[in-house]
């Protein structure tokens, strides 16, 4: 086995490990700090294929900004507490013969899908440095980066407004 | 470290994609706890995220990284949005358990 496949299979068990212990723990804190690890197991991930620029933007992004949006909304509402009802018990049994079999099944589908995909050849060229992605990013997809703005403006106005707090007048 | 498909394999890639999809779907199914429930979309959105990446290192193209670009900024949005609209839930009922919404009917 070389290096690379046994840093695949730790970052794997990290990454699987740590997604379901976001959602085993009771507590909402320690969910979103087992998150943030899986969020970074990814960034490992991003880094062994390279992708520099996603790796730098997924760390950023996610494991900064949303994961600080998620441990501020969890701290402001005070919801540190153990104290959650479960389900009923059918629904849990319910979810996890989902799980099992939505597992089952699609792994099942993908094990014979090698033959269709066809092999994979390196052809050397540089495709994911920054350099490249910021040429494909500001060339071709000009229009949906600054929709994507636009997107972010509109949400940032929708949250000002949700979030604020409503004199409601009494009849 | 471009051979790094040819020493892992994409079908390993696609296996823990699934995984981990799953385990998000798992997670929306199980619990109550609204914000959790948020976590798990993010799980899943960081599946679909690594599938991508993971094809385009196999197809030699950029343009599934550009797709994951995208869909991170409309995640952030779904986030600011969800949470704030968690806000405003707990504000008016005091709680966010998922139960709880079921009065939003009509």
């Amino acid at each position: 086995m070389s290096a690379i496949l046994i840093s695949f299979y730790i970052l794997s068990t990290i990454t699987l490990a740590s997604a379901f212990l976001t959602i085993y723990s009771r507590n909402p804190i320690h969910s979103a700090i087992y998150l943030v690890i899986c969020m970074v197991s990814i960034v490992g991930h991003y880094l062994m294929f390279n992708a520099q620029f996603l790796a730098m933007v997924q760390l950023i992004v996610y494991a900064g900004a949303i994961m600080v949006l998620f441990l501020f909304t969890i701290m402001l509402m005070n919801l540190n507490r153990e104290d959650e009802v479960h389900k009923p018990r059918i629904t849990r049994l319910g979810a996890i013969t989902v799980f099992i079999l939505m597992s089952v099944v699609l792994v099942t589908v993908f094990i014979n899908s090698k033959t269709i995909m066809g092999e994979y050849d390196v052809s050397g060229e540089d495709f994911q440095s920054i350099k490249t992605l910021g040429k494909v990013l500001l060339n071709d997809y000009m229009v949906p980066f600054e929709f994507a703005s636009i997107l972010l403006l509109v949400a940032m106005i929708g949250v000002v407004l949700l979030s604020k707090k409503e004199k409601i007048e009494k009849k | 470290m471009n051979n790094i498909l040819n020493e892992i394999g994409i079908e390993n890639y696609i296996f823990l994609s699934v995984l981990l999809f799953c385990i998000g779907v798992f997670g929306v199914l199980y619990r109550r706890n609204a914000i959790i429930v948020f976590m798990s979309i993010e799980i899943m959105l960081n599946a679909v995220n690594l599938l991508f990446v993971a094809f385009s290192t196999f197809h030699q193209d950029a343009e599934g990284q550009i797709f994951v670009f995208f869909s991170m900024a409309v995640a952030a949005a779904e986030v600011a949005v969800g949470l704030a609209i968690l806000v405003s839930v707990f504000r008016n009922l005091g709680s966010i358990d998922i139960a709880n919404l079921k009065n939003l009917k009509g």
